[in-house]
Parts: C-alpha cells; structure tokens; sequence
C-alpha cells in the first residue's frame, strides 16, 4: 500500500523500543506503587511487554515458537493474577486498604 | 571369694552406705543411719582383713591386686582402675578400716542428739570409701582421686555445723590451705609421668634408677619436692599446718577419724609409699626431716599453752606428724609407718575421750573449766590414761616402741643427725608436759565444773570403741620391738614389722660402723627418762602446785604471749600474703578486667553489632526494596556483558 510511501517505516527495533518502554514503565509502577492492585497490573504490563518483543521476533524470524510461548505467558499471567488478587482480598479484609506495607505483617 | 570381689565389696560398702544415708538426709532417725554406717565400715573391714590375710603364711602372696576396667589410654599413657594391698597399704587399710569402724560405733552415741545424723554419716561413709580409694589405688592418679576425696569430705565435715560462721570458715580456710599442697601434689604427677612415663606405682618404683639425684633442680629431686608440698599440705605441716588445728570445728569424731587417724597421714603413706624414689633425692629427705623436727617442736610448744581440750590434741597430732615426717627425711620409712600405726590408735583413743568428755560436759570444751572427772567418768579416765602413757612413750605402751624407732634412726641413720635426734627429743619433752597438763586439767586435781553441768559417763556405744582402741594402744606397739631390746627382755621377741616391712621399704645405704645396742638402750633410757621427769614436773605444777603455772608464766610473759598466739603464724600470713592477695585481685579487677578486658569485648561487640544492623537493613522484609536489589542487579549485570 503506497499511500504513505516514505514515511514511517515500522521494523523490528520498534517493537523493541516500544517493548523495553512498557517494561521500565512496569517495573517503575512495581517499585514505586504502593497500592496492591495497581501493583499487579504492572506486573500485567511487564508480562505484556515481553509478549510484544516474542510476538516482534517470531514475526522477524518466520518462526512460529515465540508466538506459541506468548500463549503460555498469558495462561501463567491469568494464575498469577488470580493468586495475587485473592492475595489483594485478604489482607483488605483485614486491614480494609490494600497497601503493599501490610504484606510485611504476613510472615510468620 | 575372689580378690576382685572382695576388693569390690571393700570398696563399694561404704559407697553404698553414703547413698543410703545421703538420699535420705532429711532423716533424724540417728540410730537407724549410725547402724547402717557402721555396717559399711565394718564389712569393709572383714574385707580387708580376709585380703590381708592373704599376705601371710603357707602360699603368701607379696600383694593382692585386682583390677577392674581401663580408665583411660591415651597414646602410651595408660590408667588403670585397679588396687592393691601389699605389706604397705596393709598396714593402713587395717587401721583405716578398723579404727574407722570404732569411730563409725562412737558417732551414733555422740551425734544422737544432732539434727542431721543421716547427712554426718553420709559424708563419714563417703570419707571412707576416698580414704580407700587413696590407700588401694595401684596407681598415683587413683590415689590423686581419693586425696582430692578426703579432702571435699574433710571440708564437709568442719564445717558440719555450718550455720556459725566461725566453723564455716574453718571448712574453707582446710579446703583452700589443701588446694595449695594439692597443687604441688599434681605438679608431682606429672614430674612423675615425665620422668618414667607412668603413673603406677609398681612401674616407678622399678624404674626408679640407682643414682641419687645430688642436684637441687633435678628432674627426680623436683618431683619428690612437689610430692612432698602436696604432702604438707594434706599432713598439716609446716608451712600449711594452719588449718588442722582449726578444723576441731568439726564433730570430734571427725576430729578422730579424719584429722587425727588417717586423712593426715595421707601425706606419710604418700611418701613410704615411694620410698624408693624419695631415697634416691637426698636433698628433699634432708628437708623433710628439718620440716618434721621443726615442726614437731613448733607445734609441742604451742600444744603447752592451749586451754581448749581439741586445741592441744590437735597440736600434738601437728606434732606427732612432724615425726612420721622426720622418721622419713632420715630414711626410716618403716618407722614413720610405724608411728602412723600406733599414732592413729593413741590418738583416736584421745579424741574419741575427749568427745566423751565434751559429751560429758554438755559441749563444754575448755579445761579451766573442768577438773577431777575421773570421779564422774571413770571409763572415758581409764581409757584416756592409757593414751597418755602411750603417747609420751612410757613403756610398754605403743607410743614408746614407735618413737623411739624415730629418735634412734633419727640418731643413727645416714640421712639424720644428732640436731634432729635433739629436736625429736625436745619434742617429746614437750610432749609429755602438755599431755600431762592436759590430764591433770581435765581429770585430776580439784574439780572446777560449773554448777549448773553434771557430768555422766557416756553409753556402751560410746565406750565400747574406747576400750577396744585402749587394748590396741597397750599392744600395738609389740610388733616392732626393737633388736637391742627385744635380746634383753624374756623370749626374745624379734622386729616382727620390721621382717613385714622388709623389700618394700628399703633402707638407706649405711656407712661405717654399725651402731651398738648399748647406745641404742642408752639413748633410749634418756629419750623416756627426760620425758617421765617433764611429765613430773607437770603433774606438779598442775595438781600438787596449782598456783605455780601461773607465777611461772608471769616470769616469762612475752615468751608465753607468742606460744599462746600460735606464734602469730595466722597472722602473719594474712599480713603478708592473704591480703596482699586480696588486694591485688581486687586491683586486677578494677584496673585489668573493667578497664581493659570489659572494654575490649565491648569494642568487639560493638563493631559487630554494627555490621550486623547496617547488613540487617538489606533483610527488612520491603518487598518493593527486593525488587528494587533485582532490577539493580539485572542492570548491573546486563551492563557488565553489553558493555
């Protein structure tokens, strides 16, 4: 399609760029919140990060696998939010807030 | 019976007597612990009398020994938990065992009105089996545990009656004045074990070399010098002698038993027993025989001045050790044996009177205040009379063949001089003075008894020991008459223990002529004719003259105060080293330990705390923090391989 021809030309090293952003944002999100929920969809955000650089190289290389693993990340990103939002659930039943300091009061 | 039975039981049944009485020691019942006590001591005593009597006639062993397991092997260094009775410790096992069972008897009158009668004769019992465990042991680490036994159970029973103070402290002031002797005793050990590579007394005696050891930092003279000191310590003589008078705080039977018949003559035994190593340091016989004599003059002289009953018994036990020490710095090792023998007999006896006196007297123990009791106890007077013969050596009492066996070696040995024969008699001078002092004070001239105290002879418990220890200080002396003697008097009755004796104890090389028999009984009759006139003398100044001791002391009043105060020995060494001590502890403590060893430690502690908080931050259970390390780490490391 020549409509826009000479102008952006989206490659691989985008997908990279656009994959290592949301990553730093996620992590950054994982460091700094201090909400549980929010802190899980961070996580959420990493998680999806990755996905993009697999889905960007199985693209790239014409190589089915990384899309195949994408598909696993999701299924384990599914339990993993399932398990930290039941997480979520206890401690705001106890404590009526959701603040990541509270999980300090969980051990032992 | 086997040996090892019958060593087993002669060990164990006082044993078995201290655990039966010492997990029942709430009990009062006196009769049923003093019965059960006295059973033990007895049935070790038909023990070592069956073993003993091995040793004689048809098919004679030279010694029985059993041995029941390995204590410790340690490369080459083996010890053996084995016994022994040869013709040494035959002697002592008997007296032991023998006068220890009297006095076991005597107790259960004497202590029936004490509150704890079962806890006394536990720790009786208990004395006993260390006592045999330092006379059986085959080996010196044997003997080292029973020395160290005796010495708890002498500490327990000072001061039995703890609650006064004074006679607590007399339990500690034996504890702490025996734990320097037994220092020298360990050193000893193991001068011992360097120089022959064993403990066992079998094995040193053969090793022992030929040579005596003329030097005074030799390995051999070394090790009988530390022996000796554990032995001045045990055997309360000069320098350590300080504790045995005062340990009359406890039960005079204990007095009897422990500091009087046999604890005390631990450190003789000791040394008779290396006899052959302790021949071959003439240096050390040397200075024992100048302690014995000093000390046996020393504490006689003290003996003269003292008012309490137990006081001058116990500086003539003081005195009476000093000559067993004499008679073995000169060589005469059978002879210091001899007198440990006849001593422990004439000596308990007196003991065990003046229990029955003190008993008598309702715990009244100062003789102003007695006076003509052998009207009131005639049996106690009787038997009391006896030891006082025996003991200022009239004969044909035990105290005459046994000292006199000491003042004649003393006289003519290698080892001994004329100076110690002069001291030994000066001694016995004394001896007879005081202990006529003591008999006229107590049992003659008029009575001085206070009103409000009637005194009553003591029950058969009490003088049945009494008379059975009499009988023995009359006869106990008859086995070692002395040739000179023994060829004038009727049958020509020869040195029986002398021929027992004789292989195990070895007498010093003689040079020289050998000693007539005339000098022999010419000494002999001036050694008792001075002590008959000093004994004399002393009846006359306490009973025919009783107003005399009195203008006599007034002549000599500051000789006097200084015998009386014991020399101020006591005194002086706590001027001169318990104080000091005392002081330069407390220094150490102030100065050395709060300031420099606290303050290290502090430091330490401190730095390590520290660390340990500034590492403990890393672990503070922030989970966004352990994340936070992660991604830190991630980066770090991709920078590293990107790089």
């Amino acid at each position: 399609m020549p409509i826009l021809d000479g102008a952006l030309k989206v490659g691989l090293d985008h997908y990279l760029y656009l994959s290592a952003v949301l990553f730093v944002l996620g992590m950054i999100g994982v460091m700094m919140r201090r909400n549980v929920v929010v802190i899980l969809m961070c996580i959420e955000l990493m998680l999806n990060a990755v996905n993009i650089s697999f889905v960007a190289f199985s693209r790239y290389a014409e190589n089915v696998n990384g899309q195949v693993m994408v598909f696993f990340v999701m299924t384990i990103a599914a339990a993993e939010a399932a398990v930290g939002l039941a997480l979520a659930v206890t401690v705001f039943k106890k404590f009526r807030e959701v603040n990541i300091r509270f999980f300090e009061h969980l051990k032992g | 019976m086997s040996n090892t039975v019958l060593f087993a039981i002669l060990l164990l049944a006082p044993l078995i007597g201290f655990l039966f009485n010492g997990l029942r020691w709430k009990s009062h019942n006196a009769y049923l612990a003093g019965t059960v006590a006295t059973v033990a001591a007895g049935i070790s005593f038909l023990c070592s009398v069956v073993l003993v009597s091995k040793l004689f006639g048809e098919g004679a062993v030279p010694a029985v020994s059993a041995k029941f397991y390995e204590w410790m092997a340690i490369g080459g260094f083996n010890v053996t938990a084995g016994f022994v009775i040869d013709h040494i410790s035959a002697i002592m096992v008997l007296v032991v065992t023998g006068v220890g069972t009297l006095i076991h008897l005597f107790s259960i009158g004497y202590m029936s009105h004490d509150e704890r009668p079962s806890k006394y004769f536990a720790y009786l019992n208990l004395f006993l089996f260390n006592m045999l465990l330092l006379i059986l042991g085959e080996n010196l680490l044997l003997m080292f545990v029973g020395w160290e036994g005796v010495g708890l159970c002498s500490y327990l029973l000072i001061g039995f009656w703890f609650s006064d103070s004074e006679k607590a402290a007399a339990g500690m002031k034996a504890f702490i004045t025996n734990r320097i002797g037994d220092a020298g005793f360990l050193l000893g050990i193991f001068t011992i074990f360097f120089l022959f590579g064993t403990v066992n007394f079998q094995e040193i005696i053969g090793r022992v070399s030929g040579v005596p050891d003329l030097t005074w930092t030799g390995p051999v003279t070394l090790a009988c010098l530390f022996l000796f000191i554990g032995a001045t310590g045990k055997s309360a003589q000069i320098p350590l002698y300080v504790w045995l008078p005062d340990a009359m705080a406890g039960p005079t039977p204990v007095s009897a038993l422990i500091h009087a018949a046999t604890m005390v003559t631990a450190g003789v035994y000791m040394i008779c027993r290396l006899n052959p190593l302790f021949l071959m340091a003439p240096n050390v016989l040397n200075v024992i025989a100048i302690i014995g004599a000093a000390t046996a003059v020393m504490a006689a002289t003290i003996g003269l001045t003292q008012w309490d009953i137990k006081k001058v018994l116990a500086y003539s036990t003081v005195s009476q050790l000093g000559y067993m020490f004499l008679a073995c710095g000169v060589g005469a090792f059978g002879a210091a044996m001899f007198h440990l023998m006849t001593h422990a007999f004439f000596k308990a006896l007196m003991f065990l009177g003046s229990g029955s006196v003190i008993h008598a007297m309702e715990g009244e123990q100062d003789i102003r205040k007695m006076g003509h009791l052998k009207k009131y106890l005639p049996i106690t007077h009787a038997t009391f009379f006896i030891g006082w013969v025996a003991i200022i050596g009239m004969p044909p009492f035990a105290g005459f063949f046994s000292k006199d066996e000491i003042l004649w070696k003393a006289f003519t040995s290698p080892h001994g001089h004329i100076l110690l024969w002069l001291a030994g008699v000066i001694g016995a001078v004394c001896t007879a003075f005081y202990m006529t002092r003591l008999m006229a004070l107590t049992f003659w001239g008029k009575s001085r008894v206070p009103e409000s105290v009637h005194p009553h002879e003591s029950p058969p418990s009490m003088s049945i020991p009494l008379i059975i220890l009499a009988v023995l200080s009359v006869v106990g002396g008859w086995i070692g008459i002395p040739h000179a003697l023994g060829a004038i008097l009727p049958g020509h009755p020869g040195n029986w223990l002398e021929h027992w004796l004789h292989g195990v104890i070895l007498e010093p090389a003689a040079h020289g002529a050998h000693p007539s028999a005339t000098l022999e009984l010419a000494l002999m009759g001036v050694s008792v004719s001075l002590a008959a006139l000093s004994a004399l003398l002393a009846y006359n100044f306490y009973v025919t003259n009783p107003e005399r001791p009195a203008q006599f002391v007034s002549k000599i009043r500051g000789l006097y105060e200084l015998v009386y105060n014991k020399y101020f020995v006591d005194e002086f060494y706590f001027a001169r080293i318990i104080n000091p001590l005392i002081d330069a502890s407390k220094g150490m403590w102030a100065y050395i330990d709060v300031n420099f060893i606290d303050k290290t430690t502090y430091a330490v502690s401190d730095v390590v705390r520290g660390m340990g908080s500034a590492a403990k931050s890393f672990q503070n259970g922030n989970l966004q923090q352990y994340a936070m390390y992660i991604a830190l780490g991630v980066a770090v490391t991709m920078f590293l391989i990107l790089r």
